[in-house]
């Protein structure tokens, strides 16, 4: 008896907990680190429609770094990305710091700041191509404004529609940074702040000089997920111009798809695959590697 | 003390300043949720005549009616309705199922921890990161070997599996936070791993499972990725259906009705919300900042 509860007790002491976590084990083991090592070996290989496992060494990379279309795409998604951290940061501090001044509807105003992103980005992406639409949309409401020469049609002007991307994804996205900025400012010790008053300092200067500043670590997280939707951006793109006009707003992750799944490339959308992911990864890796040396020190 | 009390003409600017600059980014972040409204409610030659900003001359719901049951997604012109209900089928099961494996497992890794536990738990979080890009291409090599063809249980089971990192997050950050007494107490009272679990641990963890719930509602709802790669035909989500109105549709265009399915495809996360803001922000806050 004694030795039955005893083994029992150590099945739910050691053993349990393992079975509890095991499939969640196998899913990250094989839905992540094994799927990532199948699309590396289908990225060396000579796949088209179906997947073929012989080596075939680096032929899809030298396809990928020899096609024009990879390039554009890339070059749009530093276009992007860039604009949309840059805009994004800017916007979502400055909505946080007028927020922090004691707002009256504080409430009610993050509320409609931040609803954009509880919609996927196909409905924004869909808003978006009405409201930027060359002949109804903001050129019609500028023309019967009495501008009547105006032209608005980014999103059919190759050389501008990424800007048009630019638009939406801060637009969906700006109220979330401004959450985070405000959640980090409330964080801030106040007697600083006080300090610094009694000392003279103006407001300006006490954000600029004081409260800014030891919002670095925000600062970081908001960089590293920003980028981290940057890099992923499909959806919104899709629904807003398809990726057109032209390959004008095309991006890896367009390319990935339509070579990986519509155009039987499957070792050339192994490839651009492995591409985001290294983009991510460099993107990414400081900030994780920051983490651990936190969690190591705390 | 004085201070405080002398309100300046230049403060008060300064305030009004602060109010104005409030008040026009809220009209920029609601102008395009009006615009989608109006026009869903205008005719086309309402939308014709008027501009964007211009109210509907007569109030028409033929644009709902018709996104609703009729609208043309590609071949098919049964609007958005069976799509509606394709996104529930997969989104309940999903969301259940990996928020109940994600509080398990955040239960193990916080309570329970064992030898490369938390190796484990590094491993899941590099997961978060993921451009999902990456496991797309094995992924339907795996469905298609496994013979799921239904496309809504191949939904179920993919979101369950990159669901996960997220959900077992929020349970592990929050079980960690437990006082650790608290454990201790329930195990020299005999408390088993289940019954500390469900009679314990779950009744405090109310808020935790509201915001893994919600986070993991809108993620599964809004998912475009997979479900433009992994279901097919009739069995495809709402963003895709969406997706096919507004891009592949031939002869007038009917931004009308495009706007009044895209307003039905954002429903229900607009009502999660509204309903559960807090929770929203919270599940956002942190499953940014923590991965």
């Amino acid at each position: 008896m004694t030795v039955n509860s005893f083994s029992f007790s150590r099945f739910v002491d050691v053993t349990l907990p393992k079975v509890v976590i095991a499939p969640t084990a196998l899913a990250c083991l094989v839905g992540f680190y094994g799927f990532i090592g199948w699309t590396a070996w289908l990225s060396f290989t000579n796949s088209h429609m179906l997947p073929h496992y012989e080596w075939a060494g680096f032929v899809q990379y030298v396809e990928l770094f020899g096609n024009d279309r990879w390039w554009q795409a890339m070059w749009n998604l530093g276009v992007f990305g860039s604009l949309f951290i840059l805009i994004c940061l800017a916007l979502g501090l400055f909505t946080a710091v007028l927020l922090d001044q004691k707002i009256r509807a504080e409430g009610a105003l993050r509320t409609i700041y931040l609803y954009p992103m509880a919609l996927s980005f196909i409905v924004t992406g869909t808003a978006w191509k009405w409201i930027l639409n060359p002949g109804l949309g903001i050129e019609k409401l500028l023309h019967d404004w009495g501008f009547t020469g105006a032209t608005f049609d980014w999103i059919i002007n190759p050389h501008y529609a990424i800007y048009t991307v630019v638009i939406a994804g801060v637009w969906q996205s700006t109220g979330f940074v401004m959450a985070l900025f405000l959640a980090g400012l409330r964080g801030i010790d106040d007697s600083i702040i006080k300090a610094a008053q009694i000392d003279g300092a103006s407001l300006p200067v006490i954000y600029t000089r004081i409260i800014i500043p030891s919002l670095r670590p925000v600062f970081l997280s908001v960089f590293m997920i920003l980028a981290h939707i940057a890099v992923k951006s499909f959806d919104l793109v899709m629904a807003l111009t398809g990726g057109g006009p032209g390959f004008a707003t095309d991006l890896p992750s367009i390319f990935m798809y339509q070579h990986g799944f519509t155009r039987g490339q499957l070792g050339l959308g192994a490839a651009s695959a492995m591409m985001m992911l290294f983009t991510a990864a460099a993107v990414v890796m400081p900030f994780l590697y920051s983490e651990l040396m936190r969690d190591r020190r705390g | 003390m004085a201070d405080s009390y002398r309100q300046t003409t230049q403060a008060k600017l300064a305030r009004m300043g602060i109010y104005a600059m409030l008040f026009l980014l809220a009209l920029w972040f609601l102008a395009p949720l009006y615009v989608m409204l109006t026009t869903s409610f205008k005719s086309l030659d309402d939308i014709r005549s008027g501009n964007l900003l211009s109210l509907p001359q007569s109030f028409s719901l033929d644009a709902w009616k018709t996104a609703w049951d009729s609208a043309c997604t590609g071949v098919e012109c049964g609007g958005m309705k069976s799509y509606f209900g394709n996104s529930l089928k997969m989104m309940i099961p999903a969301v259940l199922i990996s928020t109940l494996l994600g509080s398990l497992n955040g239960y193990v890794l916080s309570m329970w921890r064992f030898k490369g536990s938390d190796a484990f738990f590094m491993a899941l979080l590099i997961g978060t990161f993921l451009p999902f890009q990456v496991v797309i291409l094995p992924m339907a090599q795996v469905l298609g070997m496994l013979g799921l063809e239904n496309s809504t249980g191949r939904l179920v089971l993919v979101h369950v599996i990159y669901g996960l990192q997220f959900t077992t997050l929020f349970f592990r950050n929050y079980y960690v936070t437990v006082p650790s007494d608290l454990v201790k107490a329930a195990r020299i009272d005999g408390a088993g791993f289940f019954l500390f679990f469900f009679k314990i641990l779950l009744p405090i963890s109310i808020p935790t499972i509201m915001v893994c719930l919600i986070w993991q509602t809108t993620q599964i709802w809004n998912d475009f990725l997979f479900g433009v790669v992994f279901s097919s035909g009739d069995g495809q989500p709402i963003t895709v259906a969406l997706n096919n109105l507004v891009n592949t549709s031939t002869g007038v265009k009917q931004y009308n009705v495009d706007m009044a399915a895209a307003i039905i495809a954002a429903l229900p996360t607009l009502l999660v919300y509204i309903v559960g803001g807090k929770f929203f922000v919270r599940g956002l806050t942190a499953g940014a900042v923590k991965g």
